[in-house]
């Protein structure tokens, strides 16, 4: 469970996220929308400890990780996961060596033991044996897939999607939900997922909450989300923010 | 006006001050990550890359610096009736100064701003959170095996170095001032000690972390975008060689 209580968040005088209390149960799948520039990202980097807040805690558990030394929290980041808004890849190294990377600095596993589990976690992502290709060939999709790919490696109970499908066709758009779905139902994973769009986010998540200039205005199931009076609500479902960045 | 000049020199204390103080943050924080875990790959890759990408333009630096020197010096010295002395002279020089520094700021340019290049782009593209979220230690997975290669192949560089630089004296020695190769040769054990070589190794050691150090540096802490990047460099590569240059300085009231 991840409890997030009164945080706020500045950078220099600028207020990005001000006062949000958000609670995300394990197992369930929360979507956190908004318009751009409006927090998203900065509340996911809060939540796996890369930036701290300037108030407010997060509890992890029973761990307040806002104030957490980096040497703890790398402890933590072991059972958490996380999808870059551009995937992340290390470009100087094979997609093998990319999902491998977790195995490699913190287990002993023998190199014939990484190398299975990378070619299962490369097939459950849809793109078994690209093991040996580089970042530089792989399309917007496939490096979405293998950052998944890399994310899921170790085995995280939480994991952090920034705009798993920005930037991707209809179908990759898709076939990156199904993933996010399936991957919650195989692994019973807890999912944070920041998202754009408003009919990926009705799709895959059990809760959806919006922040709007850094302020958290709702959150709630699907289906109670879509009956929301909100004027700032209604827009977004209305779909106004869809694709005006893509 | 005089208080505003004041005001600029202030700012630009304090700016400095902010500079050493984060680039002794991020050593320290290096030194302390060493005990932690030491990629031996890494390192070892990171020295290959050092090595290969300057050793040519070691080898052509100090190769024209060993004659330009013995150039300038053989002429006067043959003047005084002093030849005797030009292979020990030209040792000296190179051993002490020109070798080191030379390959400090061949490296500075060739190795300290690639760190910096590809470190940028690492963080720009949220690389370097990727390592964070998963758990390692960006100071170090990239810094501690950039400073231990410089650290180990400076040092290395600057032996050879020396060694073509002295070799291009006796070329001009021999070609030019007519001096024989004897006596050339045999002036150097007698006018140089060790020490003369151990203490440039000593310089080349520093300057190996200085160019490390900053090279990281200025990459972990580039502005976002393309631009950025290229500005980082620059920066990186400038800072590196007057660091060097100053420090060799103090290195050599310290040692010599
Ligand atoms: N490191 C930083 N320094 C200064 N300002 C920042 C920093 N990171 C984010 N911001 C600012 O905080 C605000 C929110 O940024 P954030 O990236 O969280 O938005 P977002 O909702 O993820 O937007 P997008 O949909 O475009 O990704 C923006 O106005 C941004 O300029
Ligand atoms: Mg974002």
């Amino acid at each position: 469970m991840i409890k997030i209580e009164n945080v706020s968040m500045s950078f220099g005088d600028k207020k990005v996220l001000d006062n949000i209390n958000l609670e995300i149960k394990d197992g369930e799948t929360l979507a956190i929308i908004g318009g751009s520039g409006s927090g998203k990202s900065t509340l996911l980097r809060l939540m796996i400890g890369l930036d701290h807040p300037t108030g407010g805690k997060i509890w992890l558990r029973d761990k307040d990780i806002a104030h957490m030394p980096e040497k703890e929290l790398d402890e933590l980041r072991l059972h958490m996961g996380m999808v870059f808004q551009y995937s992340a890849l290390f470009d100087s190294m094979t997609v093998g060596d990319n999902v491998a990377f977790g195995l490699r600095e913190h287990t002993d596993y023998s190199e014939e033991k990484i190398a299975e589990i990378v070619k299962e976690k490369l097939e459950v992502v849809g793109l078994p044996g690209t093991e040996d290709m580089m970042p530089g060939e792989l399309s917007g999709g496939m490096k979405k897939r293998v950052s998944l790919a890399r994310a899921i490696a170790f085995g995280p109970d939480i994991i952090f999607y920034d705009e798993p499908s920005s930037g991707l066709d209809p179908i990759m758009t898709d076939k990156i939900d199904e993933l996010i779905i399936s991957t919650q139902k195989r692994l019973g994973v807890t999912s944070v997922v920041v998202t754009h769009d408003m009919d990926s986010a009705i799709h895959i998540a059990d809760r959806i909450a919006m922040i709007y200039e850094g302020k958290l205005i709702a959150v709630d199931t699907v289906d109670n989300f879509r009956r929301i009076e909100d004027p700032r609500v209604r827009a977004f479902l209305r779909g106004l923010y869809i694709g005006k960045e893509a | 006006m005089f208080v505003r000049f004041l005001e600029i020199i202030g700012a630009s204390v304090l700016e400095l001050l902010y500079f050493i103080g984060d680039v002794m943050l991020l050593f320290i924080g290096a030194l302390k990550q060493m005990p932690v875990k030491i990629r031996v790959r890494h390192v070892i890759h990171q020295m290959s890359h050092l090595g290969v990408d300057t050793l040519p333009i070691v080898s052509l630096t100090m190769m024209f610096t060993g004659m330009v020197m013995t150039l300038q010096v053989a002429n006067e010295f043959i003047k005084m009736g002093a030849e005797s002395t030009v292979g020990g002279i030209i040792a000296i020089a190179i051993g002490r100064e020109l070798g080191p520094v030379l390959v400090g700021v061949v490296a500075a340019g060739r190795v300290g701003s690639a760190m910096t290049a590809e470190i940028s782009t690492m963080k720009v593209t949220e690389q370097i959170d990727a390592l964070r979220v998963m758990g390692t230690n960006p100071l170090g997975y990239l810094v501690v095996p950039r400073m231990l290669a410089c650290m180990i192949m400076v040092p290395l560089l600057t032996v050879y170095g020396d060694v073509i630089g002295v070799v291009g004296g006796w070329g001009v020695a021999k070609y030019y001032a007519g001096i024989s190769s004897y006596v050339y040769v045999n002036s150097i054990p007698e006018y140089a000690v060790l020490n003369d070589l151990t203490g440039g190794l000593v310089k080349a050691v520093v300057f190996g972390v200085v160019i490390a150090v900053l090279g990281c540096y200025y990459g972990m802490k580039a502005p976002e975008g393309a631009e950025g990047v290229g500005k980082a460099t620059t920066k990186s590569v400038v800072s590196a060689i007057v660091v060097i240059f100053m420090l060799n300085v103090l290195l050599s009231m310290v040692l010599y």
